[in-house]
């Protein structure tokens, strides 16, 4: 279906055909589609204004009424929905005359400035006044009018315009029902109707700027301040967002080589037209002037940077790998892949490792966010990866949410979310801090909260797992057809035993026993249950403990294998998934195949043409205690930033200042290539090919829309150093890349570029039994067959909390920025956070004499920093909370290097900690200020040089 | 030695120990390692507990790298 026409009203998906007349053409469509829509489906464009189709009809512009022969009136084809056998006629004498009067009405208070407006060309006021042939208009100026309504320009990416407003509603509407946000309404009556963001301008309103309004607006009322800037786009490719793991689908819409605009592809699979704050407005970091597109060089990071052309910079790099692989043997380097990177380039970076340098040394930053997501779900249910798709969440009954934010880190797929909530559907959070959704949104309410203190997940499912079991709310015919008996019967046993009851767990992890035991019992219920979680669940000590308890408790209940149940971990990073299907993790090859395996190493080493090693290699932490002992001595991070995004910093830039070759291939100067050797420009998602793919496992295409600034795409570079190691890689076009890969991963068998471009994008796996892919998984068996149930038991972390570290600190993320904050922090989203706080309870507060915006010192056992405090009772008393977006605030120099036990994923999210007011930055920003200015000159130095 | 490879291997040994089939669960907590760390690493806790019998090491964890890990 074509992606730029409006419709007018929503497709309707009922079984049942209605067949009809219109204007002479026999029509079929749904039951319940509008008479606007079957017309306009059928090549007929009934004249509309507050009537498009990302929004239920409303009924008010009166402009697209229509005849129908046997019925008196002119009923408004929007809200009519299609009878059989109608004869339905679009345009008579006497439909021409009302809804020219109708837009008479609407130009006298519109001002006519056509010519020098923003939208023009591209609104539908103009439009709609040559469609019904308006040629004058007789009332004048002289009355009352708005067309002197001063205009609002404080949201930093649109302006809103009253003189311009038709209060048609679309805007209110979509902020509704798209957004779930509730920030517009229209004050006053008849003539002094408005549209209000509660009285307020739109930045100090309650408006998260996601361009629902602006994209559902028919006229110049909400505009892009960059259409206004640039005007029109000529051009407009469709692309795949570069930011959270929903994946969101957009129309990068261009002037020449310039993008003006990204608006939300209306066909996506994940945001089916909607967007956040981030992907719909801040792309500008890819323009920004910190981005550097030269290579440098340098021996040491002492040096000032020497610029050098792509090719001296990768044989320099080669020559350095080469010769610490001589001096200090063949597994001393190594890489690390980012989920910023495509499905293609992360493929040719554990190739790399793989087939040039001859080891598995290859680790990805899932391992600090979702590695236990792999292997929890690989061990129970056999692929890690999530079960369903978005759209399964409007068949949930209930709904849990473990450890997540999804308005703040999924802000798309949270507004679908909160659509079905206000349908009905019930939500238990268990979250230690008041996340928005728990009562902060409007129309949505949790129906509990389970507020655990942290570090206690495991207890908490433990303890509902084990009401579902004693109060007899077992699935008991799905866990005899579809789960391993012995394995059931070893968990049922223990589960069942009195030191996992809420009663006995109440005091470990603070939840009164009862609210476990009515959420288990709602979760249980007969229904669709279906639960989300984030980086509250893997980033601890028990992360993948606490991943195979929520299989346990999905499997006990039988949700799982249909639609509106299911396992969905949300990704934090757009290709957190991909990256690990792509093998980036030092113990499986693509695919999730351990290396060890013997039919995937003759697989590769056929494939690739070269004997490949057959021992895992190191995670990033192995990388960094090796470094630290004079063992690993050569890192290449590509899209990467340990310095900043891992825990205990001062370890890791102890580690990078070990090291004797640090490769950066990124678009700025980031923390980790202040300790780099070599510097790759990196090219941003908009000037390359590729793909990415979500956490639902859609893969979905990266259009190259601009000439990399860098002069190369990213999987360029990687080949580049391939060849100049002596591995030879000769790929043409990202899409051979894939071919590799569908070749060699049974899960991308079928997915090629152009089967992509044909269907916009596939849910893997993709195969013979599923050509066109697969939205839910284990539908019939599990991956593994039979699905396994693991003994949980609750292992408290050793992270304890004593005199003098009496609180925990745990970390999260806010709307307007994105992981490290690399790209939004470069872009005007800085204007609603520019600096992470400290959130604490005003009881400790007030115990240690602290004020809202006091700057307070936070130490824990890793080291110490300090920042301004935020008053709150969102945390519990005895917890801190803080976000990790900006450098300076050195939130990973207080977290600790304890980690999950199976896979070593940081154990970000508990922290002892102790907070004092203080007056001055800690030694450790201090240093970090100093340094980093020095580093900034080093390239500027370069830069003074050269010219 | 690493300290962090003592506290790794016990946290790995933490999570089998509550298996019933206490041989089955010592296996698993061998080939966990063989799976998930590198030969360096291996080579290393394997030293370690040759090296000494009044180790750090949990007891299990001990017998899944003595029995297991070796071969």
């Amino acid at each position: 279906m074509d992606d730029t026409k409006d419709f007018g009203t929503p497709k309707k998906s009922s079984e049942k055909l209605i067949e009809l007349n219109i204007d002479g053409i026999e029509v079929s469509v749904p039951e319940g589609t509008s008479i606007m829509r079957a017309a306009s489906e059928a090549g007929v464009s009934v004249p509309k204004l507050c009537a498009t189709d990302s929004l239920d009809p409303f009924g008010s512009c009166r402009l697209c009424l229509v005849e129908i022969e046997g019925k008196r009136g002119y009923p408004a084809s929007c809200t009519t929905p299609v009878e059989q056998d109608l004869k339905v006629h679009t345009q008579t004498p006497k439909l021409a005359d009302i809804r020219k009067g109708v837009m008479e009405l609407y130009i006298s208070d519109h001002p006519l400035d056509c010519l020098t407006c923003a939208t023009n060309g591209d609104c539908e006021l103009q439009d709609m006044a040559g469609a019904v042939g308006l040629r004058d208009v007789r009332y004048g100026y002289d009355g009352d009018n708005h067309l002197k309504s001063e205009k609002d320009e404080s949201n930093p990416y649109f302006t809103f315009d009253p003189s311009k407003c038709i209060v048609c509603s679309r805007c209110v509407r979509a902020c509704e029902e798209t957004q779930g946000t509730y920030a517009l309404t229209i004050d006053g009556r008849g003539f002094e109707s408005k549209v209000s963001a509660g009285n307020k301008d739109f930045m100090d309103s309650e408006c998260v700027s996601c361009g629902a309004c602006v994209q559902a607006c028919p006229t110049a009322t909400l505009v892009e301040k960059s259409i206004i800037d640039h005007g029109q786009p000529e051009r407009s490719v469709t692309t795949t967002c570069a930011y959270c793991g929903v994946g969101c689908s957009f129309n990068a819409e261009m002037q020449g080589e310039e993008v003006v605009r990204m608006t939300p592809n209306k066909d996506g699979g994940a945001n089916h037209g909607h967007s956040c704050v981030k992907g719909r407005f801040a792309w500008g970091y890819t323009t920004h002037k910190d981005r550097i597109t030269t290579p440098m060089i340098r021996k040491s990071i002492k040096d000032p940077w020497k610029k050098v052309s792509m090719e001296e910079a990768i044989n320099y790099a080669a020559l350095e790998i080469k010769r610490i692989q001589k001096k200090y043997g063949f597994d001393s380097v190594g890489a690390i892949s980012s989920s910023r990177c495509t499905n293609e380039e992360t493929y040719l970076m554990q190739k790399i490792v793989r087939a040039a340098y001859g080891n598995n040394n290859i680790d990805t930053c899932a391992r600090v966010c979702h590695s236990p997501t792999g292997y929890g779900l690989k061990s129970t249910i056999g692929e890690s990866s999530g079960t369903q798709n978005f759209d399964s969440v409007m068949k949930s009954d209930v709904i849990m949410i473990i450890g997540a934010n999804p308005t703040d880190g999924h802000p798309v797929f949270a507004s679908q979310m909160k659509r079905r909530l206000r349908e009905g559907a019930k939500l238990i959070i268990v979250d230690p801090r008041e996340i928005d959704l728990v009562k902060n949104t409007p129309h949505v309410k949790a129906d509990f909260h389970l507020k655990l203190k942290p570090g206690t997940n495991v207890a908490t499912i433990n303890s509902l797992a084990h009401v579902v079991v004693k109060e007899g709310l077992l699935d008991e015919d799905f866990i005899k057809n579809r789960c391993e008996s012995e394995a059931f019967n070893y968990w049922k046993d223990f589960i069942s035993k009195e030191e996992n009851s809420p009663e006995f767990l109440e005091a470990e992890t603070g939840i009164p026993a009862l609210l476990v035991r009515k959420a288990a019992r709602l979760f249980a219920q007969k229904g669709n249950s279906a639960i989300y979680y984030g980086l509250g669940v893997t980033e601890h000590s028990q992360g993948s403990t606490m991943v195979m308890g929520i299989a346990n408790l999905t499997m006990a209940t039988g949700n799982i294998g249909r639609e509106g149940v299911g396992i969905n971990p949300l990704r934090g990073q757009n290709n957190v998934q991909g990256a690990c299907d792509m093998g980036s993790f030092p113990h499986e090859f693509p695919g999730y195949r351990h290396v060890s395996d013997v039919a995937t190493q003759n697989l590769f080493e056929s494939a690739w043409n070269t004997e490949l090693y057959k021992e895992p290699g190191l995670r990033i932490p192995n990388m960094l205690d090796g470094a630290i002992s004079g063992k690993f001595k050569s890192v290449y991070c590509e899209g990467e930033d340990i310095a900043q995004s891992d825990p205990d910093t001062q370890h890791v830039t102890h580690a990078l200042e070990s090291m004797e070759c640090v490769i950066v291939q990124d678009l700025f100067l980031n923390e980790t290539a202040m300790y780099a050797h070599v510097f790759l420009p990196g090219s941003s998602f908009l000037e390359k090919n590729g793909t990415f793919t979500n956490a639902e496992r859609r893969i979905s295409r990266v259009r190259k829309v601009m000439s990399p600034k860098n002069g190369y795409e990213d999987w360029e570079i990687t080949q580049m150093l391939s060849n100049a190691l002596g591995y030879p890689m000769n790929y043409k076009h990202a899409s051979e890349i894939m071919d590799e890969i569908a070749e060699l991963t049974p899960q991308f068998q079928g997915v090629s570029f152009d089967k992509l471009d044909k269907l916009g994008s596939i849910q893997w796996p993709c195969n013979e039994q599923h050509s066109e892919g697969t939205p839910t998984m284990h539908v019939d068996e599990f991956v593994r067959g039979k699905g396994k149930f693991f003994i949980t038991e609750y292992i408290p972390t050793t992270e304890k909390v004593n005199n003098k570290f009496p609180l925990i600190l745990t970390t999260g993320r806010i709307l307007a920025h994105y992981n490290v904050g690399a790209q939004t922090r470069r872009t005007n989203n800085i204007e609603w956070h520019d600096e992470d706080l400290i959130e604490i309870h005003p009881h400790d507060a007030e115990d240690r004499g602290i004020n809202e915006q006091d700057w307070v010192g936070i130490n824990s056992r890793a080291g110490d920093t300090v920042l301004r405090a935020k008053i709150t009772d969102r945390v519990q008393p005895g917890v801190v909370y803080t976000t990790f977006h900006h450098p300076v605030s050195g939130a990973n120099v207080i977290t600790t290097d304890n980690s999950d036990w199976a896979t070593n994923c940081p154990e970000f999210k508990v922290t002892a900690v102790q907070v004092t007011k203080v007056t001055q930055p800690s030694d450790w920003q201090e240093k970090y200020q100093k340094f980093s200015e020095k580093q900034i000159d080093l390239v500027k130095k370069n830069e003074e040089k050269v010219n | 030695m690493n300290n962090n490879l003592v506290t790794m291997a016990n946290q790995i040994g933490g999570f089998f120990k509550s298996y019933p089939d206490k041989e089955q669960a010592t296996k698993d907590i061998a080939v966990h390692m063989k799976k998930f760390w590198p030969p360096v690493m291996r080579k290393e806790i394997i030293e370690y507990v040759d090296s000494s019998e009044d180790n750090l090491l949990d007891d299990m964890v001990n017998e899944a790298i003595k029995k297991y890990l070796k071969d």
